[in-house]
């Protein structure tokens, strides 16, 4: 049974009101959300595909393509943004030549921008896969990015 | 209504003795071995909480010493993080902060010694000694610290102090009567208690919660809702994570006594998906409930049951609006609808459902555990109790703190919060989120309630609250809220989702220095138009308030506008394209890194020799002002 089915398995007799959960739990399976899973998740709920796209789209947190194998969050909340976090963005879009939302050709670098991580005590704050660091700036961004260049090489 | 059956935590055929010594030892009063805990809320954790247990362990394993490890929430003070407190049998319990990994065994080996560390700089104060305990010589006591001086605890009471994981210790610390004894009370009562307390909503609406309790309660259904609204999406607001990573079973309990209220068996908890360890922490708490009967069926004995389902919302802002969280709930795009009907009367699939806040649901166990009495006498005159509060941005101490009701702005920021660092002067304080309103510093003395707030164009929120210093732009900072808030506003109804985006095009605009000092009064008359209008014909609350932000720095900041619009200038150099950067020829190094970094080839020079950036072909950009190690570039 491949990955999707095998989530699905999991809400045999789930109702529409288990699109979200669904989404969530394929994403974090798959990675992202494929034309394919959407297709095969409005089958299981019987509900039109474009309804689970309406869905899907709406929400920040769903994707639709494949992460970086070292995604970077940046938390743009209020804090991290008085304390500059807009200068460690350009920093970051820079460096890897990417927007938000996209991910870098040689697929090791995503950006994604969440509202608040909630850490604002530690502000600016970047995530990198699951590590947080804290107090930012340009140039220590930049740093980061290529330690993990050279960890992916090693 | 049936016997309710009290909560005991140990077997009946533990004696007496036994249980008093286990009791002291569920609240540390009397230890029989050592106990490290450790902060380990989200914010700990980002300032590396794992790698100083990884640390301690290490330490209690080389040196062969029997102790305890503990994983306690968020005291509040997150600039101090990784916090490790030890306590030994027989002593108070000592608090150390910023305990790196590296600092680990140094400080370790003094204290479990039963003497303070010689890093004085690491020692955070102790708390009060009690049962069979001494003090430490030498350390402060926690509560005359300034931060906790003025604070008035009761939903923070836990957090940080016990273990988040282990009902028993919530228990010990009086956990679960006020339950038990609101499922003694009729829900007439019960709803009749929280009204008369003046509880109101936390979440930022601040309606009073027994008035709504009592039109759901009077809604005729076969099946009601509850639902926790913990879509902390205010960005600068962290309160309720804290609290559900720190205190978890004061929620579940508050969540006991709201359904029992409204004869609710179902209740939801609605979280961002971003909140993982609280999320942790929840589903551990409600399976140690439903094991000892707190949640389920016939819950202490009553007739009353109720199963606890959590929701983990999927990132939108405007999901925090009740009708969006519904809609959410239901499998739906998060978008609002009218009101009325109002949730009270038909909410989650078409049955009543009452929403209520973190907060409020974690304020509900004191109330009725101490009375509505009680609750009602700390506050103003129209908001009683407390409120917690996020402190970020330009302040010493970054953290959660709780005041009453009717503390100043001044005394949170400076007394508490420790006043702005670096010798720079406070511009303002950001209350309330998006939705809220920059409060100028002449207005710090405002004795902080739902109406006071108003009077200067904020508003309560959820309780963020972020410090501007002199460095901080005031339009930057209305073009960030509105570049969020046109980002979130869900597009279902015009008047926000272009009246959003028209505010921000007109915002940056004036950042990028586009309109000329004859374009004032047309700009600043169209900036307000827009505002008044989207406030007045959006549909919800998120377009109602979006304007806020705008509103309230043009009330009272209207010269900065004037100065970015006729004169193309920022006061504190944050909009890059009203600046002209210079290299100061005396302090560059000639080493390059700017000329290196700038996108337009604007900076020329040889190596070891001073720098220059032709003025004419420079973009702006402010790479050169970051890039520069020896603070070089200046901006004027």
């Amino acid at each position: 049974m491949d990955g999707i089915e095998n989530v699905l398995s999991r809400f045999s007799d789930a109702g529409p009101d288990s699109l979200i959960p669904i989404l969530q739990d394929v994403q974090e399976d798959q990675g992202f959300l494929s034309p394919d899973s959407l297709a095969q998740i409005g089958e299981h709920l019987g509900i039109s595909t474009s309804a689970v796209y309406g869905v899907a789209t709406f929400y920040n947190q769903f994707r639709f393509h494949p992460l970086g194998k070292y995604p970077i969050t940046i938390c743009r909340g209020t804090a991290c943004h008085v304390k500059g976090s807009s200068t460690i963005l350009e920093a970051l879009k820079t460096e890897l030549e990417i927007e938000p939302g996209q991910t870098t050709e040689d697929g090791l670098f995503s950006i994604e921008i969440v509202a608040c991580i909630g850490a604002c005590g530690l502000a600016p704050v970047i995530l990198i896969g699951d590590e947080t660091y804290a107090a930012m700036t340009p140039s220590k961004a930049r740093k980061l990015i290529n330690k993990y260049r050279k960890r992916a090489k090693s | 209504m049936s016997d309710i059956s009290t909560i005991n935590l140990f077997d009946s055929d533990v004696s007496a003795e036994e249980a008093n010594r286990r009791m002291a030892l569920l609240k540390r009063e009397s230890l029989d071995k050592p106990v490290l805990l450790v902060g380990a809320g989200t914010c700990g954790l980002g300032a590396g909480a794992n790698a100083t247990i990884r640390a301690a362990k290490e330490y209690l394993e080389t040196n062969k010493i029997d102790a305890d490890i503990v994983r306690v929430g968020c005291i509040g003070l997150c600039v101090i993080e990784p916090l490790l407190d030890v306590q030994l049998p027989g002593k108070s319990r000592l608090s150390l902060k910023q305990v790196t990994e590296d600092k680990v065994a140094s400080l370790l080996e003094p204290v479990l010694a039963g003497k303070l560390p010689e890093e004085q700089d690491h020692i955070f104060g102790q708390f009060r000694p009690t049962g069979d305990q001494s003090a430490w010589e030498g350390a402060p006591y926690l509560d005359e610290l300034p931060f906790f001086k003025t604070q008035t605890r009761f939903v923070l009471a836990n957090c940080g102090v016990i273990d988040p994981t282990s009902i028993e210790e919530y228990i010990a610390h009086g956990g679960y009567q006020a339950a038990a004894k609101a499922l003694a009370m009729s829900r007439e009562d019960l709803c009749e208690e929280v009204e008369k307390s003046g509880l109101r909503g936390r979440g930022g609406g601040g309606f009073p919660a027994g008035v709504k309790w009592k039109l759901a309660n009077k809604t005729q259904s076969d099946q009601k809702y509850l639902v926790c609204n913990a879509d902390e999406g205010d960005p600068g607001a962290y309160m309720d994570r804290a609290v559900i990573e720190g205190d978890p079973h004061r929620l579940l309990e508050g969540m006991i006594i709201a359904s029992h209220a409204i004869g609710a068996d179902k209740a939801y908890i609605y979280i961002r998906a971003e909140y993982p360890l609280a999320i942790e922490r929840l589903v551990i708490a409600i399976d140690e409930c439903k094991k000892r009967n707190l949640l389920g069926d016939n819950i202490l004995g009553s007739d009353f049951s109720l199963k606890i389902v959590i929701k983990k919302g999927a990132g939108a802002f405007v999901c925090g609006e009740e009708t969006a969280l519904l809609h959410s709930i239901e499998g739906k795009r998060g978008e609002p609808r009218p009101r009325p009907p109002f949730p009270a009367q038909s909410g989650a699939f078409g049955k009543p459902t009452i929403i209520n806040n973190v907060e409020t649901l974690a304020n509900l166990p004191s109330i009725i555990e101490r009375g509505a009495g009680w609750f009602a006498s700390v506050g103003t005159e129209t908001s009683k109790g407390t409120k917690v509060f996020a402190l970020s941005g330009k302040i010493r101490l970054t953290g959660l703190v709780e005041v009453a009701m009717g503390t100043s702005l001044r005394q949170i920021i400076f007394d508490i919060g420790g006043g702005i660092p670096n010798d720079r002067k406070i511009k303002g304080v950001q209350i309330g989120g998006p939705s809220g309103g920059c409060v100028p510093e002449e207005k710090l003395d405002i004795e902080i309630d739902y109406e006071s707030l108003k009077t200067v164009g904020a508003m309560m929120g959820s309780g963020g609250m972020v410090v501007m210093d002199e460095d901080n732009c005031m339009v930057d900072v209305a073009k960030f809220f509105m570049d969020f808030i046109q980002r979130e506003s869900c597009g279902k109804c015009v008047p926000c989702r272009i009246g959003t985006k028209r505010m921000l095009q007109i915002l940056e605009k004036i950042c990028a220095g586009e309109y000329k000092a004859a374009d004032l009064d047309m700009v600043m008359g169209k900036l307000e138009k827009q505002a008044k209008v989207t406030g007045v014909a959006s549909l919800c609350a998120l377009g109602q308030t979006a304007p806020n932000p705008v509103l309230s720095t043009l009330r009272w900041f209207k010269h900065e506008y004037i100065e970015h619009i006729g004169e193309g200038k920022c006061r504190s150099k944050v909009c890059r394209s009203l600046l002209t950067f210079e290299i100061d020829p005396e302090t560059c190094t000639g080493c390059g890194l700017c000329k290196k970094k700038c996108p337009s080839d604007a900076i020329t020079g040889e190596k070891k020799k001073a720098h220059t950036i032709n003025a004419g072909l420079c973009i702006h950009c402010g790479f050169c002002l970051d890039t520069c190690a020896f603070d070089a570039v200046k901006a004027f």
